[in-house]
């Protein structure tokens, strides 16, 4: 009898996991085919570029040109060791480009534009301004949701790039201006070394992925969000938490493919 | 904001980020030729064996940068490497002047250093560095010592 108990209930729960995961997949699909038929209203897309874009930028050009001094620092000092300072540029930007690039810049978008997309819709839904556009015969998904996505799905590239070379331009400051390592070294071993396809474009196709990623678990974990403070408050910590499991996930994956 | 204004914006957002994925792709292409050196000068060096040396590498004199490698080819009569170097213009060598191939450390990356000479005629541009010595290849090195080692033994 209770062991029996036992199996009936863990039985639901899986049910109750498949039937999630069906409802996420249902809810990608549909939101992937809405923010096609976005494209329709340009308008509220360039409004959410904006939004999500253009204030993102600020935080991720000072992490980028940090990230790029550090890397540079550690990174000849590791390499003065074996007397190889000439390939700190390569080091530099083979480490930018493939890894941190994409990575970083998808944890803090995550951090920064994620938590404010899932707010605003949790915030959405709360106030009933979700419910009215249904009543309203208006699809709040289509409307509200869709040109979210699409935004910072095309934002997401364009900041890890500008994350990159802004940490090249760190690396070189760093190494070159400060430390004086040869600037002709630095960047002969760098286009030496560096792919534009096989690094420059893998690590784009990363940050493609890494923007679908953050943007569908912030869009999905806001519109399933309990309508209430403390349900908003929760949504946008599970944002942050799945979308950052998820990125360092998917990134193992990714260069287990790509660079193999 | 007005729209014109968020336009504008998302504009100048869009083209930063494009121009940073051509950067990333030219891969900073030809900044250090546009920022490193000034005026410069050709000069061909003809060695017999370059090992590794690449374009873009650096031409030495005394320890100091005084030039770069523009480009390598093989000289299919000769068969000798031939080496275009590019040197700055406030350096000035003698016609004599030897060049050789030198790696950085044990296995850093490789250069070209040149030795003045005592000729009081100086290097033209365009003129060629006849006086070369090659670079060193490690395998040639083991396998003379191997080859050395073996004709000791059968001695003994």
């Amino acid at each position: 009898m209770n062991s029996a108990g036992t199996v009936s209930r863990a039985l639901s729960w899986l049910g109750d996991r498949m039937a999630a995961t069906g409802r996420a997949t249902r809810f990608f699909l549909r939101l992937s085919y809405l923010s096609v038929e976005s494209l329709r209203r340009p308008r509220l897309i360039i409004d959410q570029i904006h939004f999500i874009g253009n204030y993102s930028l600020s935080i991720i050009l000072v992490s980028g040109l940090l990230i790029g001094f550090v890397l540079g620092l550690q990174g000849y000092y590791t390499l003065r060791r074996y007397g190889s300072e000439e390939a700190l540029g390569l080091l530099v930007t083979l480490s930018l480009v493939r890894e941190l690039g994409p990575v970083v810049t998808a944890l803090l978008f995550a951090g920064r534009a994620g938590t404010s997309l899932t707010a605003e819709v949790g915030l959405m839904k709360a106030g009933e301004q979700i419910d009215a556009m249904e009543m309203m015969a208006v699809d709040p998904v289509a409307r509200v949701l869709a040109p979210r996505y699409l935004a910072a799905v095309i934002c997401m590239p364009l900041l890890a790039a500008l994350f990159s070379a802004l940490g090249v331009l760190g690396g070189y400051l760093v190494g070159v201006v400060m430390i004086g390592v040869d600037a002709g070294a630095f960047w002969s071993q760098m286009q030496g070394g560096v792919d534009w396809l096989r690094d420059v474009g893998n690590g784009v196709a990363k940050s493609v992925v890494f923007g679908f990623t953050v943007a569908f678990v912030a869009l999905h974990v806001g519109y399933q969000a309990e309508a209430t403070p403390e349900g908003v408050s929760r949504a946008t910590t599970t944002t942050v938490v799945v979308a950052s499991l998820a990125i360092l996930a998917l990134d193992f994956i990714l260069t287990a493919l790509m660079f193999s | 904001m007005n729209r014109k204004g968020v336009d504008v914006l998302v504009g100048l957002f869009v083209l930063l980020g494009f121009a940073a994925l051509v950067f990333l792709a030219l891969r900073a292409g030809n900044m250090s030729s546009s920022l490193g050196l000034g005026e410069t000068y050709q000069v061909v060096a003809k060695f017999d064996n370059i090992g590794g040396l690449k374009p873009r590498a650096a031409v030495r004199s005394a320890g100091v940068v005084v030039g770069r490698v523009v480009s390598v080819s093989l000289d299919d009569q000769t068969f000798q490497a031939v080496v275009r170097l590019e040197l700055d213009t406030r350096y000035k060598f003698p016609k004599d002047t030897s060049a050789k191939i030198l790696t950085a450390g044990l296995l850093g990356e490789q250069y070209i250093g040149l030795e003045p000479g005592g000729d009081s005629a100086l290097l033209a541009p365009g003129g060629t560095l006849t006086l070369t010595q090659s670079a060193v290849v490690l395998e040639n090195i083991i396998g003379q010592f191997l080859y050395k080692s073996a004709a000791e033994g059968d001695k003994k």
